[in-house]
């Protein structure tokens, strides 16, 4: 096994004044999707601030043998951290072109990557974020994540919220892109974990309760039940 | 129909003044929550700078009178840009000290002023063109009242195509909406925060320069007075909100010229405009809800 990308270790943030993170410990391999899974309100969005120092952290995180937990947010993302946050977070007021322009981070953007995948932005790229439908923000959250090379994708909950026919398009950027980076991802949606998870970290009450390989836990669904209250037959979300 | 002409020119030279203060003032606080109480003394240290030139180089040529304008627009650059560097940099996120230490700062400085300049208030020279009026509508009005109307209005159309068109104009824009999510894209948004004090710092310190003219002297209060009524367009425009400041810097100091020389209740009547907007619109007239 190779060296992770990601080592947490003893991970607790807090947010005014709250822990919401108690003791998380988990790597993320260096290849594949790792999905987060978890109740709601159990800690798994405080989780990816923490690791991106959104929130007060402690604890020990490191990303490809170096030590983040003392960096600003903006120096971990230049390290090469991808963050598609939960409930998209695209800037409203700014025009698609304008919320892509910003993220680029690399001397050579790829625009051609987000383009092949997200055609509709193309022909949306003057037009105000903040009136596109909930599908298309993702879709601009993702492309503003994808346009650089990254190292490691922090993406959470991308599908909440979206029609199926979106989830799926949503599925095949994140297999695209969990081709040339390693994704942590948020996910309550069983379907496209069991599509793109290779590994699982469960965490409840801001702690980690399981660790395996994906589609040992998905065969599971006593087990499943049990971590995360959700039956498998029905289409957990 | 002549006395109305005047008291909205005039009306339109004060509220140039306003915007001069308040776009920093919105900008300031729509980028980094922060409320700038030191905001007036960055104008003041540019009326004084600006008149310390004219006093050394001669008042009347137009030459100079440019000059004094950079001078004035440069120092109030500089003290804004140290005071985010030394002193709120220090602060962030920590709005109750940010108040704090700015308010300290605006009554040090004035003291500063005092100590420097003297309190009372010291009559200023200036081209001869700006000491004279010209006729609109049969109304003789003062001509420093155009080019403080001129000057804002260059000052508005110059942010706001620095704020469309240049990369720092999108992270500003993209930071007053959402500042974390800025930083989670890899941009240090504190390089920005430097930048809009000094933006704003340059605007207070040529509004001073501007406002020296206008009253016809400078004094270690001027930007203090003008801050006030600087806070509240700002609060009516829509904190965050520059075309919101300016739309209310005019509303303001128009109805405040014509209360005050009808009923002698300008004062007053900004006020209950504030209350007003405050009740019926909170956020402000241009101002985002939430
Ligand atoms: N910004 C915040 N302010 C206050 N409480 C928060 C904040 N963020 C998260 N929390 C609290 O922390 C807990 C974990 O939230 P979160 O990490 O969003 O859970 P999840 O993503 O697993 O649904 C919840 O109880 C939530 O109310
Ligand atoms: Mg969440």
């Amino acid at each position: 096994m190779t060296e992770p990308i990601l080592r947490v270790r003893n991970l607790r943030a807090t947010v005014a004044g709250q822990q919401v993170v108690e003791d998380v410990t988990f790597d993320v391999p260096a290849t594949g999707v790792t999905a987060v899974l978890g109740r709601n309100g159990v800690g798994k969005t405080s989780t990816l601030k923490a690791l991106l120092g959104l929130y007060d952290r402690t604890g020990e995180v490191t990303l490809a043998g170096e030590r983040i937990d003392r960096l600003s947010t903006d120096r971990i993302v230049r390290r090469g951290v991808g963050y598609v946050p939960e409930d998209r977070e695209v800037f409203a007021g700014l025009t698609v072109a304008e919320n892509l322009r910003l993220a680029e981070r690399d001397a050579s953007p790829r625009r051609e990557l987000v383009a092949d995948l997200f055609p509709d932005l193309v022909k949306r790229s003057a037009q105000r974020a903040g009136t596109l439908s909930g599908g298309q923000q993702q879709m601009v959250s993702l492309a503003r994540a994808l346009l650089n090379d990254n190292r490691l994708l922090l993406v959470d909950e991308p599908t909440k919220g979206l029609a199926p026919k979106i989830v799926t398009e949503v599925a095949t950027a994140l297999a695209e892109a969990a081709a040339s980076a390693p994704v942590l991802l948020v996910e309550q949606n069983l379907e496209v974990i069991s599509r793109l998870a290779t590994t699982v970290v469960v965490i409840d009450a801001g702690r980690v309760v399981h660790t395996g390989d994906a589609a040992e836990l998905l065969d599971d669904p006593d087990r499943i039940q049990r971590l995360l209250g959700v039956h498998t037959s029905e289409n957990a979300a | 129909m002549s006395t109305i002409v005047l008291l909205l020119i005039t009306g339109l030279g004060l509220g140039a003044l306003y915007f001069l203060v308040a776009s920093g003032l919105s900008l300031i606080y729509g980028l980094m929550g922060v409320l700038n109480f030191a905001h007036g003394s960055f104008l003041t240290l540019g009326a004084f700078a600006g008149w310390e030139v004219a006093r050394r180089l001669g008042a009347d040529s137009w030459g100079i009178f440019g000059l004094a304008l950079v001078v004035g627009a440069a120092v109030g650059a500089a003290f804004a840009a140290l005071t985010e560097l030394l002193l709120v940099r220090r602060l962030y996120e920590r709005h109750i000290e940010q108040v704090l230490v700015t308010v300290g700062l605006a009554l040090a400085t004035v003291a500063l002023f005092e100590g420097t300049w003297g309190s009372d208030p010291e009559f200023i020279e200036g081209p001869a063109w700006l000491r004279s009026t010209t006729d609109v509508a049969g109304a003789p009005i003062p001509n420093d009242r155009f080019l403080a109307i001129g000057a804002a209005v260059l000052v508005l159309v110059g942010i706001v195509l620095f704020l469309r068109y240049t990369r720092f104009g999108l992270i500003i824009r993209a930071g007053v909406e959402n500042r974390a999510m800025v930083t989670a894209l890899g941009i240090d948004v504190r390089k920005a925060f430097t930048l809009v004090f000094a933006v704003g710092g340059a605007a207070a310190g040529l509004g001073g320069v501007l406002a020296s003219q206008y009253f016809g002297y400078v004094s270690p209060h001027l930007g203090a007075h003008l801050l006030i009524f600087a806070f509240i367009v700002t609060v009516i425009g829509g904190l965050g909100s520059l075309t919101g400041a300016a739309v209310a810097a005019v509303l303001v100091a128009v109805l405040q010229q014509f209360a005050n020389y009808y009923w002698g209740v300008g004062d007053l009547v900004v006020v209950l405009l504030l209350a007003l907007v405050l009740l019926v619109r909170p956020s402000g007239l241009l101002g985002r809800s939430a």
